[in-house]
């Protein structure tokens, strides 16, 4: 897999790690970006990974494009024989699915909706065929996802979910975007999961809400204080689902905070995790719950 | 001091120069569209080129004050008065205490920068006074002004009214616009016909322009090279896997109407780009108008280079004519 290099503008400096989508490509933008960083080129001023891809922002004044092309191609090899190892954490976020606020807002949008007769629940868990909502909300929930690039707008995940390609779950777009999201919405659209930080336009299938802010520019939320965004790429993602009234206590929590995310120090290598998928979840899942 | 807000004309919001390095989370550079304006109109009112002040697109707000302070309005040309009277755009004037700003009609271009010396005293928020609506970050309370806020301006050492920009040094909006682009990026994914079609055809600003981005009509819509979507790109030819987004670049979901990424810009998607604006052209994609005319003009890396040292030379210049 060689990577693609590509200028936008004056200014960026593109690289495609690979056309489609996979861990492995993930994994190589994580570790470029990594070189990118620890090497210190001059004139870089932004580094930005994304699910199979990443992008320098640099200052032309300082280092002329061919230099920095150079030398970030001369990371591509490194990154590439670095070991497939990261040092990251697990974070269990609650899941409220099938809740009231999504299903109003998927009412209020479904003329833009490929299946207007149902929801985007049904719709996702017919298309990837389970027979059951609630087998389909199992599956989304009963593996981890990898946070695979922080963007779009602050602070939002998307996410990869850790399973073999043809058992991720894959739902097309809106037909067309909504121009209406409740914040912290949990949605999909193609292979990519999501959490929408803010209220706002978007197009993935929604699916349920958490009731654990991921964005506080405020950063009065207890575990938001350091810094407003929560998220990072690298991040691995378990959900759980809630019910009504569990996401009532969690939003009460948050609000007098004392809601304080499950969260454990992991360390994921790709060769193992390739070799046993279940098991490497099934080892994620049991260190997240303490064991 | 303070300014009182009396109305917030169509979309006024508190600007500096961005703040960059959070791209990678999701939050955008911001800051005045058009940076060369908001310089000027700072150093006319003897403020450092950062220091914040208000950018306010086509319709200007009205504003009284509560202390004397200077005040410059750059960028598009919109008649200003203080108290009914005119005042020259491009030039430092005075206000006094009690005193009310106000605009008439937009003539051209879009957007005015309104500097005031001391600046806009708002606290800064990763290191930036601009706001970013959607995070509801910076500025003033996260959003666009309305009536009844109260703006704090900081100390400031007044400088002498009447020092404006030299006529050559001021940038006019003009009725078309020549857009300069670097080809690139997914550039491949579009026919050699769309691709010169791309910048043969005139396109027209469309309504849906704002400060993540501009969208473009009236051009010939663009046909993709055959291939089949590579995984987890999503099922339309122009779907490609999520990936960051550089400022300028230009992105045209299914082939249709392109649209320019700006100041606010997402920071990434899933919709291919046939390259980026050069960044000596970015300032004027925020003067242009719904219906401009705007040609595409494909350029190539030492162009883009070139223009870039042209502007810093321009810039020198004001400088120097503002010391």
């Amino acid at each position: 897999m060689s990577a693609r290099y590509t200028f936008g503008g004056d200014e960026h400096l593109f690289v495609e790690c690979s056309e489609e989508m996979s861990l492995e490509a993930f994994f190589t933008s994580l570790s470029m970006a990594k070189g990118v960083r620890e090497s210190g080129i001059k004139g870089v001023t932004e580094i930005c990974p994304a699910n199979a891809s990443l992008q320098m922002k640099f200052d032309p004044d300082v280092i002329h494009p061919n230099d920095i092309l150079k030398e970030v191609k001369a990371i591509e090899g490194a990154a590439a024989r670095a070991e497939p190892v990261l040092k990251t954490r697990i974070v269990e976020i609650p899941v409220f699915y099938n809740d009231p606020w999504t299903h109003e807002t998927l009412m209020r949008f479904r003329e833009r909706h490929q299946d207007p007769t149902g929801t985007d629940l049904d719709y996702a868990a017919r298309i990837n065929g389970y027979g059951a909502v609630d087998d389909f909300v199992g599956a989304h929930s009963g593996s981890p996802w990898f946070v695979s690039m922080v963007g779009f707008v602050a602070g939002l995940p998307f996410m990869y979910q850790m399973v073999e390609r043809q058992r991720q779950i894959q739902v097309p777009k809106y037909l067309r975007p909504r121009t209406d999201t409740p914040k912290l919405t949990v949605g999909h659209g193609g292979c990519f999961g999501c959490i929408y930080s803010v209220r706002g336009a978007g197009g993935y299938q929604m699916f349920g809400i958490t009731p654990m802010p991921i964005f506080d520019p405020t950063q009065t939320t207890s575990y938001l204080r350091d810094f407003m965004v929560f998220f990072r790429p690298g991040d691995i993602v378990k959900f759980k689902p809630i019910d009504r009234d569990a996401y009532d206590q969690a939003v009460e929590d948050v609000d007098k905070g004392r809601f304080a995310p499950p969260i454990r120090e992991v360390s994921f290598d790709l060769r193992e995790f390739q070799k046993d998928i279940d098991g490497c979840n099934a080892m994620l899942e049991g260190m997240l719950n303490g064991h | 001091m303070a300014i009182k807000v009396l109305h917030h004309g169509l979309a006024t919001t508190v600007q500096d120069l961005g703040r960059p390095g959070y791209f990678h989370l999701g939050i955008p550079v911001g800051g005045a569209m058009d940076r060369y304006a908001m310089r000027a109109a700072n150093l006319l009112v003897g403020n450092d080129e950062g220091a914040a002040g208000l950018e306010a697109v086509f319709i200007g707000p009205k504003l009284e004050f509560t202390e004397d302070a200077l005040v410059a309005v750059t960028g598009a040309d919109m008649p200003t008065k203080v108290d009914g009277v005119a005042q020259p755009g491009w030039t430092a004037f005075k206000v006094k205490a009690g005193q009310t700003l106000t605009f008439d009609f937009l003539k051209s271009g879009a957007r005015i920068c309104i500097a005031v010396s001391g600046g806009i005293d708002v606290p800064e928020a990763l290191g930036s006074r601009s706001t970013y609506p959607i995070g509801a970050l910076g500025g003033y309370k996260g959003r666009p002004l309305t009536a009844g806020d109260e703006l704090p301006v900081g100390k400031s050492n007044l400088a002498s009214e009447g020092r404006n920009v030299p006529e050559a040094l001021r940038r006019r909006p003009g009725p078309s616009a020549e857009l300069r682009v670097l080809p690139g990026l997914y550039w491949h994914r579009v026919t050699e016909e769309s691709q010169q079609n791309f910048f043969a055809d005139e396109w027209k600003v469309a309504n849906e322009a704002d400060r993540m981005g501009y969208r473009f009509k009236g051009g010939r819509k663009l046909d993709f090279v055959d291939r089949e979507q590579p995984f987890g790109a999503g099922s339309d030819p122009s779907n490609i896997v999520d990936s960051c987004y550089p400022y300028g670049s230009i992105q045209v979901p299914g082939g249709t109407e392109p649209i320019i990424l700006h100041r606010d810009a997402v920071s990434g998607g899933g919709y291919f780009m046939v390259g980026t604006v050069i960044s000596a052209d970015m300032d004027l994609i925020g003067q242009l108008q719904p219906h401009s005319p705007t040609r595409f003009v494909k350029v190539t890396m030492e162009d883009a280079l070139a223009a870039r040292r042209v502007r810093q030379l321009n810039l020198a210049r004001l400088r120097e004519a503002l010391a």
